[in-house]
């Protein structure tokens, strides 16, 4: 169970990104976060694993207070908290198999590391999961060699083998081609059901997180505006995260209609 | 289609970069001043021209002629000496470059660490080879000690500056994303910041080993050992043709650096 208890964040230019943010994420749920650009998704989800530091308010996971821990607790607790980037955000001269495997570093010793020399069950997990993605054979090309959705995979693939009970998750498909696009939610959505995952999803698609989620909730100015199922999602509730437009089009049931290629 | 009509025949000329026309001018006029002033009182003895380029015709005749031969065995102790200086202050020099380096990329250090490093790159960069060469030849005496030291020192200025430069320009999202797993200070370092300037750190130290060894022929004249002491032992003695033969094989040993470092740099990309 994740709760966020008026989670506050104001930058030292003096924006308020994030105002009183309320929250609960029971376990194995996963939750889509809509709106607009600027309106404190990123910050939301960073503020929880504290890449950014949140200004008050607190972040429970399980019981633990995230927002006052120390370094070595907190380097702990990001163990528990997997994330996939926007842009994929690999090591672009690392191979596959390091930057998945840079998923358990926070499991390893430096030396291990250094060496690249991960436990043997370590590596055993790696293959499990990129053969999950789709990638067992290129575990040692180099990061930049690879397509978008196959970079997303890898990305995947490295939050997962954290073996996080939390995923938290920026964007995953801005940059893919629509039915990449489809095939990388899928997947994410498939994986927290099949490990009891739950997982936050900061997106710019509408229809495609409707279509994946069982639960929304829309981010206006820092502040939770809407939270509900995705059915409830009316063109008023647009309108009052988004601002007008027609949004008429945008929530037409979409029909499911890829395939599994890769 | 009217407004396009009315808009034509507009002129357009780029602004210029300083709008002050007064300003402008002063500038460009007060350039032109100085400059021709300057000129002016560089004082050429054109008699002593004429009678220096005879011996400049033979010193570039020499080149024709190199003697690799009557002091061959100077030559190599000295190439010898300043290949063991270029190799050893190089690597020294890298290695205490890399720590400082980290700690003066304002991106991964702390502020007090910062100032303090970039305060050694400073104080490194400001002090010139000769310089210090000269204070450390007087410390340690003449000798290859010195020029070793002194080079290291001037590698830590050069290699920690343009290295921080380096981590400064990194793509965040990739470190931030191994920041994320929980990795420790230095695994961070090591997945998350040293794949994306490796090459540059490769590229740069063989370039640093070609400089260090161009300032070893340097540093012999100040008496801090290596090639450069057998280069000045000749030029006294007017023995054009050995120094020839010196700076040939200075030349050839650069070029081969130059040479194998694009190889290397190549392979790393």
């Amino acid at each position: 169970m994740l709760q966020l208890d008026k989670l506050t964040k104001r930058y030292s230019t003096g924006d308020l990104a994030l105002k009183d943010v309320c929250l609960e994420i029971p376990n194995g749920q996963v939750v889509a976060l809509i709106g607009p650009s600027g309106a404190g998704k990123s910050t939301l989800i960073r503020s929880i694993n504290r890449l950014i530091e949140p200004t008050s308010g607190s972040a429970i996971l399980d019981g633990e207070n995230l927002t006052n821990l120390g370094s070595g607790a907190l380097r702990r607790a990001r163990r528990r908290m997997g994330m996939i980037f926007q842009e994929y955000a690999l090591v672009e001269r690392l191979s596959v198999m390091e930057n998945v495997l840079s998923g358990r570093l926070g499991y390893v010793g430096f030396w291990r590391s250094f060496f690249r020399k991960f436990p043997q069950s370590d590596i055993d997990e790696a293959f499990r999961l990129l053969e999950r993605v789709g990638l067992d054979r290129m575990a040692d090309k180099r990061a930049d060699e690879l397509s978008g959705g196959q970079r997303q995979r890898v990305g995947i693939a490295r939050a997962l083998i954290q073996n996080p009970q939390l995923l938290l998750v920026d964007e995953p498909t801005a940059s893919l081609d629509p039915k990449t696009s489809r095939q990388i939610m899928r997947l994410i959505c498939e994986l927290c059901n099949e490990r009891g995952l739950s997982a936050i999803i900061n997106i710019h698609d509408v229809a495609l997180a409707q279509m994946f989620v069982p639960r929304v909730i829309g981010l206006k100015l820092g502040e939770v505006v809407f939270d509900g199922k995705p059915e409830d999602m009316s063109p008023e509730v647009l309108t009052e995260i988004y601002g007008e437009e027609d949004w008429e089009a945008t929530i037409e049931k979409v029909e499911d209609e890829d395939d599994e290629a890769s | 289609m009217s407004e396009a009509i009315t808009t034509s025949g507009r002129t357009w000329k780029k602004p210029p970069t300083i709008s002050s026309p007064t300003l402008r001018w002063v500038l460009i006029i007060g350039t032109a001043v100085y400059l021709i002033a300057a000129f002016a009182s560089i004082d050429v003895n054109w008699m002593r021209v004429y009678e220096g380029l005879e011996r400049g015709k033979k010193f570039i005749l020499a080149f024709s002629n190199p003697n690799f031969s009557d002091r061959w065995s100077a030559i190599q102790e000295g190439m010898l000496e300043s290949i063991v200086m270029a190799v050893s202050s190089t690597t020294v020099g890298v290695l205490i470059s890399i720590p400082i380096g980290l700690g003066a990329a304002r991106n991964i250090a702390p502020l007090p660490i910062y100032l303090i490093c970039r305060g050694i790159v400073a104080l490194s960069r400001a002090l010139h080879e000769i310089i210090v060469a000269i204070l450390l030849v007087a410390i340690f005496g003449f000798g290859p000690m010195a020029g070793f030291l002194t080079l290291s020192f001037a590698t830590i200025g050069f290699l920690s500056k343009l290295l921080a430069e380096e981590i400064e320009d990194i793509e965040k999202s990739q470190a931030e994303a191994i920041k994320a797993t929980g990795p420790s200070w230095l695994q961070w370092i090591n997945f998350g910041i040293q794949p994306q300037v490796m090459p540059r750190l490769v590229g740069l130290s063989i370039y640093r080993l070609d400089i260090n060894f161009r300032e070893s022929a340097i540093l012999g004249l100040v008496g801090a050992g290596g090639i450069g002491a057998t280069l000045n032992t000749a030029f006294d003695r007017y023995e054009f043709d050995t120094a020839a033969a010196i700076i040939i094989i200075i030349i050839a040993i650069v070029m081969a650096l130059e040479y194998g470092s694009g190889l290397i740099r190549a392979r790393l990309q």
